[in-house]
């Protein structure tokens, strides 16, 4: 259902009253981020359905509380997907929610993330005004990108209503070997595999197992299985594996203790290798749970040009790492130019946005 | 120097610019501002004030200060290889030549990345990494000469983009200078950055929101097999829908390249590639993988390409006959400018399943206007480069060609594409934006510019209209590829 014109009212009414509004969906990720400083809610869940979708053209552009699952399937029934490999939080979770947060999965250094794979949005800026950014076509110069602005602004910028989203063939078989390997041989071995032109399409590490998923045609894997080292996964079992890890299904993320996700340069040395830890995106991302204080994560991270973001915990006050000057201004100006009232989801990043 | 027509505000900012930087850094006077007046698009000359020609990033940060100081615009400029006038000079404005930082600063091949200078020629970067098995993938057709600092500026594509995405896709990091000379690190090394992908709004923002003085590129290991397939048309549609079935068909080929008649003979007199003369159209499809997979995909292909109706098929696997099949193609351009005193070379992006239909439009317009076209373009992603044959000297023939032009783009986004694919708004597509773009939108770019330049004095006039200019031009905003009152004719 299109409620372009109530979203509107409500945000205009908003604007007019000055009165934050808290934008909402399925609410599978109000773990991630700010608690919002708003008693009024927008409530996207109603704003669903698929727009418009052309196998062949590539793309399908969809309302912003479309529920992922429903996205997912439709696509499968054209054998087509979404390459980034979206998380999915819960049975609600929305495609709005998935790239206001930014979210891809396993396969994201080797397809892209979610903003490479945005192509335009129908947005409503602060002061409710109904926008376009970008397009549906592969490639679109025309004014600034706005578009990949909006992915990961968490409703900051603007309230998603439509988004374009580049989609491709599903690949046509997958296969994913596990070999015993420490951290440190881990990150080596997953650099090697990075460097040559294989189809690498995700990579993990945890407990001790290094685990590496190859995505083509029957003939490409058939060739490969000769050189890779490791125990070949089930099929049916790996497919498991792949979705509980992109969902955070595993028991690793269902401990009490807050979880941290680090971001660093690909091959980054173990760091504080003494918490529970694991791997993704070729060493890229270090989930770490523990005991550890967050000043000593901050610092670790950052002496490794790394950041740390809180992912989940309890006293989420300040889960994003701070910005530096010059740039912390900059963002607070982008905030004005579309949001000058500070009425979507302000606090939600940061306090002052 | 020719002070005498300097403003005494520009006499006191020349003076202060000579006692601020070496000598040699300065270029002022009609004479050796002459080979700055233009960009790529030679038809809008301009002479800037001065240009200057920094060598770090120290410099750059000195001429910007000054600027704000005596409140001076500057126009960047990387290789001048721009079609859109992007880098056109501006009256009164400083010409900010980045080609001098032409180093590159560091491979690291542990992480498959190069940080370089802006300077540095995007094929450059290819050619330092190849030994080590690795390349840039953004591939514009003038990578020889254009600069990695101008691709940001562009959002740059090229033949590759289909598979491996545009520069958005493959820079990882950019150092900038924002108007007042202060330093901004935007994305990282990281996957993610904190706060907002400022990194993605900045590449293609064609120099209004700061100077690029450091890119860190995303190097891809150079894929182990190439085949490059050519097949034949008797029809341009039939090759149009040839496009569509290959990616119908989840084919996604590292290239996929069309020609039309008068393209494919210019090629041919130019180079001899052994394109088939009597086609109304060819495509070249380009397919990279491991040995084994390509037996199976160049077969697919070759299938799909036959039922959707090719008269022949050439396949090439040895990398001289590869080279010899994309010569054609990437000298097609100045092969078509010896068929006419002048061509004004358009790019616009449609829907792949409109192409037929749009090319057909096109052929009839070129009839009625008399303006010949050639066609030779990214048809994988829908990108079209009509080649509009014109003669300067001939009296309207600008205009028309001009006008002929900006219909092609209104028909782009009346079928739901942009008027822009890799090329830039610059300063020719300003009107076309107004067709693009809704007076809200606009405004919301402007206001985007004023976040990141508060004064306006980055490469000031471009890219994005002013509400006034589109006020009276009255152009008529196509809202979501459908046109206010459709049974009207336009134009």
């Amino acid at each position: 259902m299109d409620i372009t014109g109530r979203l509107q009212e409500q945000v205009q009414d908003a604007y007019a009253a000055q009165r934050p509004l808290r934008i909402r969906a399925g609410t599978t990720k109000s773990f991630y981020g700010r608690p919002v400083d708003a008693d009024a809610e927008l409530d996207l869940r109603e704003h669903s359905g698929i727009v418009d979708y052309q196998p062949a053209e590539l793309y399908v552009t969809v309302r912003a509380g479309t529920r992922l699952r429903e996205l997912q399937e439709t696509l499968a029934g054209q054998s087509q997907t979404l390459a980034f490999e979206p998380p999915c939080h819960g049975e609600d979770s929305t495609i709005g929610g998935v790239v206001a947060c930014g979210f891809s999965g396993p396969a994201r250094p080797y397809a892209g993330s979610a903003r490479d794979h945005l192509l335009g949005v129908r947005i409503l800026d602060g002061r409710g005004q109904d926008l376009r950014f970008g397009g549906h076509v592969m490639k679109n110069v025309a004014g600034y990108d706005l578009s990949r602005l909006m992915v990961g602004a968490q409703g900051s910028l603007g309230v998603l209503l439509e988004l374009s989203l580049k989609v491709l063939p599903l690949p046509a078989r997958h296969m994913t070997f596990v070999q015993e390997r420490q951290m440190a041989a881990a990150i080596k071995e997953l650099q090697r595999w990075e460097a040559q032109p294989v189809p690498l399409s995700a990579s993990a590490w945890m407990d001790g197992q290094l685990y590496l998923r190859f995505s083509g045609a029957e003939s490409v894997l058939a060739g490969l299985r000769a050189c890779v080292d490791g125990d070949l996964f089930l099929p049916d079992e790996a497919t498991r594996f792949w979705a509980q890890l992109r969902d955070q299904q595993l028991p690793f993320f269902a401990s009490g203790s807050p979880l941290w996700r680090l971001a660093l340069p690909t091959g980054t040395q173990p760091v504080l290798s003494e918490l529970p830890q694991v791997l993704e995106w070729g060493g890229s991302i270090r989930w770490l749970r523990g005991d550890a204080s967050a000043e000593e994560i901050r610092a670790q991270t950052a002496s490794r040009n790394g950041y740390a973001i809180q992912y989940r915990g309890e006293s989420n006050s300040q889960p994003f790492p701070p910005l530096p000057e010059p740039l912390r201004t900059l963002h607070g100006r982008v905030k004005d130019a579309m949001d000058p009232r500070h009425i979507l989801n302000p606090g939600r990043l940061y306090t002052d946005l | 120097m020719e002070e005498s027509t300097h403003t005494p505000a520009e006499q006191d900012f020349l003076r202060a610019l000579a006692a601020a930087l070496p000598a040699e850094r300065v270029r002022s006077g009609r004479e050796s501002l002459q080979p700055y007046e233009c960009d790529g698009l030679s038809v809008l000359r301009e002479l800037p004030l001065c240009v200057v020609l920094p060598q770090d990033r120290e410099e750059v940060q000195t001429l910007l200060r000054l600027c704000r100081q005596y409140q001076i615009p500057v126009v960047p400029r990387g290789a001048g290889t721009g079609l859109s006038g992007g880098a056109r000079p501006v009256a009164g404005a400083v010409l900010l030549s980045l080609a001098r930082m032409n180093r590159i600063l560091d491979i690291d091949l542990e992480n498959r990345t190069a940080r370089v200078q802006p300077g540095v020629r995007n094929l450059a970067i290819s050619q330092a990494v190849r030994p080590f098995g690795f390349y840039y993938a953004p591939d514009p057709s003038s990578q020889i000469a254009c600069s990695i600092g101008g691709n940001v500026a562009e959002n740059s594509g090229g033949v590759h983009c289909l598979k491996y995405g545009l520069t958005v896709h493959n820079v990882l990091a950019l150092e900038v200078l924002t108007a007042d000379g202060e330093v901004l690190h935007l994305g990282g090394l990281t996957p993610e950055v904190p706060g907002y992908d400022l990194l993605a709004l900045f590449i293609g923002s064609e120099g209004l929101l700061g100077i690029v003085v450091e890119v860190t590129v995303r190097l891809l290991p150079v894929p182990e097999n190439t085949v490059v397939l050519l097949a034949a048309f008797a029809e341009l549609g039939l090759a149009a829908d040839a496009v569509s079935a290959i990616i119908a068909a989840g084919i996604i080929p590292a290239g996929l390249e069309m020609m039309d008649r008068l393209a494919i003979q210019a090629a041919e007199d130019f180079v001899h590639a052994g394109y088939p003369r009597d086609a109304a159209a060819i495509l070249l499809c380009e397919l990279d993988g491991s040995a084994e997979e390509l037996v199976e995909r160049v077969a697919l292909v070759e299938e799909i390409l036959r039922r959707q109706g090719a008269d022949s098929i050439r396949v090439a696997r040895d990398p001289d006959t590869r080279a010899l099949l994309w010569k054609g193609r990437k000298a097609a351009f100045p092969a078509v400018g010896r068929m006419a005193p002048d061509y004004y070379c358009m790019d616009g992006t449609i829907p792949r399943g409109r192409l037929a239909e749009v090319l057909e439009r096109i052929a009839r317009w070129s009839e009625e206007i008399g303006l010949a076209v050639a066609n030779v373009f990214h048809a994988g992603d829908g990108n079209l480069h009509p080649l509009i044959l014109y003669d300067a000297n001939a009296a309207g023939q600008i205009a028309a060609a001009e006008s002929f032009g900006q219909r092609i783009l209104a028909l782009c986004v009346e079928v739901g594409g942009s008027i822009t694919g890799e090329h830039g708004v610059g300063v020719e597509k300003l009107d076309s934006m107004c067709v693009q773009f809704s007076a809200a939108e606009l405004e919301t770019m402007h206001r985007i510019k004023g976040a990141f330049d508060p004064e306006g004095r980055l490469n000031p006039g471009k890219a994005v209209p002013t509400l006034h200019r589109c006020a009276e031009l009255g152009a008529m905003h196509v809202h979501g590829g459908v046109l206010p009152f459709p049974e009207l004719e336009r134009f």
